[in-house]
């Protein structure tokens, strides 16, 4: 459990970190598009390659991290991710300034997250969520700033009633959670201002 | 990278550079939004752009291609420095071609060459409040943001065209981005805040003395304050380029003598250059100026 808690970190951390960083910056900044990452990082399971080196690249000591139930329950995550980012684990989820989610299908409430204040409201947990691929999931059509007309992604296993969720989190704005879904072979998020237009069947 | 050994790679130590890559992301999930960040001491003086170097810091990469303007020249002692600053700590590839940069690091302007969606453009902001001047609180500042209350903003407008018959602002001209944060474009001319709207390019702003970063994704709306009767209006200018004969762009007063001799000429060094390497000549063009006098004596 102690090598496995220690190896598996960014080989060239400099660099890595600026790569992983300008990879979520783009999807954050172009809601919809992917941005390919190579595996940079090697963490435990049930922590993917991609969601491990987001937390490294992003995450520290000034950072409360929380962890679903399927990560909480696995020590050798706590160990590595405590290890190499230093971050301390968020006691509610409302503490924390960062969240993974390893089961997204499973998870609880996007309001049980702190969801800044209204002269704050960078004061809100952006949710990491592991997701197997970007495609084969319901259809999301996307639009707000960042898209030029449409944008569309299918992630798979996305929270339950997620539509509905993330339609009282653009209600909410400027308050809410920002999500990074970190799919093996790359990053996409969808900021607060990201709007869903629900397809006609 | 030998040579570049005594520093982290882009000077900043990574645990800064990580706090100021959150602010970032927070900035662009919040367009216009104006988030606090632990800005660094730099080693350069506030005022000199420390906020756009911190941001530029922390988002460049080896592979990255930098150009940095300072009022639109490529040539002035701001530009000159912050482009030596990050050859040295970071070994970039600088230039200054708008087309083939990457990051664009700016001091109050916005190249007049079209940006595009690979690009990251970074203002140096002196003070990222647009609502200051009118209310000195930060507290009360911050109150008026969360509540969207910008009606003291239209005030101070309405009180230029009381006073001059117009709108008389003409640079850091405020705007609203998406609808809902007012916010200053740092004291660019209002002749580029239409170049904002709908940017294709992801638009980064750094405040390193007031600690603040904000943010405007690309294709997101960007408008200007204005009234219905008194709709906003860029500067026009009644002459082109003095060198390169450009039109529609933004100029600058030269001062040629103490005779009252002047010229307006480009703003952005780059632009001119390249029309001019393209055969554009204005009237006051070096060898525009021979051709002239070729001709004379024959008239």
């Amino acid at each position: 459990m102690e090598t496995q808690a220690i190896e598996g970190g960014f080989a060239d951390p400099v660099f890595n970190a600026q790569t992983v960083f300008r990879a979520v910056m783009d999807a954050m900044a172009r809601p919809g598009s992917v941005q390919p990452l190579p595996a940079l990082a090697r963490p435990p399971a049930p922590l993917s390659a991609t969601s491990g080196a987001v937390a490294l690249a992003l995450c520290d000591n000034d950072t409360p991290l929380w962890l679903d139930p399927a990560l909480q329950a696995e020590a050798p995550v706590r160990s590595w991710l405590g290890f190499h980012t230093g971050a301390p684990l968020a006691n509610t989820p409302a503490d924390a300034h960062f969240a993974i989610i390893a089961r997204p299908a499973e998870m609880m409430a996007l309001d049980g997250f702190s969801q800044g204040t209204q002269e704050y409201p960078d004061r809100s947990t952006t949710l990491i969520l592991v997701v197997s691929d970007l495609a084969s999931g319901v259809p999301l059509l996307l639009e707000g700033p960042g898209i030029e007309k449409m944008a569309m992604l299918a992630p798979a296993e996305m929270p339950r009633h997620f539509i509905e969720q993330w339609k009282q989190n653009s209600q909410r704005f400027p308050r809410g959670v920002d999500i990074i879904l970190a799919a093996p072979d790359g990053v996409a998020c969808l900021p607060r201002t990201t709007r869903i237009k629900t397809m006609e069947a | 990278m030998t040579d570049i050994a005594t520093y982290n790679f882009a000077y900043l130590d990574e645990q800064t550079k990580r706090m100021i890559r959150r602010a970032i992301l927070k900035g662009i999930a919040i367009p216009g939004y104006q988030v606090p960040f632990a800005s660094r001491e730099m080693p350069m003086p506030y005022g000199w752009g420390t906020g756009g170097v911190q941001v530029t810091a922390s988002i460049i990469g080896p592979d990255d291609v930098l150009k940095v303007i300072d009022q639109g020249a490529d040539d002035t002692t701001n530009a000159v420095s912050i482009r030596a600053f990050f050859k040295k700590v970071a070994n970039v590839a600088v230039t200054t071609d708008t087309a083939s940069a990457t990051i664009i690091q700016t001091r109050h302007r916005i190249p007049e060459h079209p940006l595009n969606a690979g690009q990251i453009l970074v203002y140096q902001v002196p003070i990222p409040e647009p609502l200051r001047f009118l209310e000195p609180r930060e507290t009360e500042t911050r109150k008026m943001h969360a509540l969207e209350e910008y009606g003291l903003m239209h005030v101070k407008l309405y009180e230029d065209i009381a006073r001059h018959g117009r709108i008389a602002t003409t640079y850091a001209y405020p705007v609203k981005v998406e609808g809902r944060y007012v916010m200053d474009p740092s004291p660019t001319p209002k002749f580029d805040n239409p170049k904002m709207h709908r940017s294709p390019a992801l638009q980064l702003f750094g405040a390193g003395r007031e600690k603040r970063i904000y943010a405007v994704p690309p294709f997101t709306d960007v408008v200007s304050l204005d009234f219905e009767d008194h709709p906003f209006e860029v500067q026009t200018f009644d002459q082109p380029c003095a060198l390169c004969a450009a039109e529609n762009v933004y100029l600058d007063e030269v001062i040629l003598d103490d005779r009252g001799g002047h010229m307006f000429v480009c703003s952005d060094t780059d632009h001119c250059e390249k029309r001019r390497e393209e055969g554009h000549r204005g009237h006051l063009a070096p060898d525009a100026q021979l051709a002239l006098e070729r001709t004379e004596p024959a008239e």
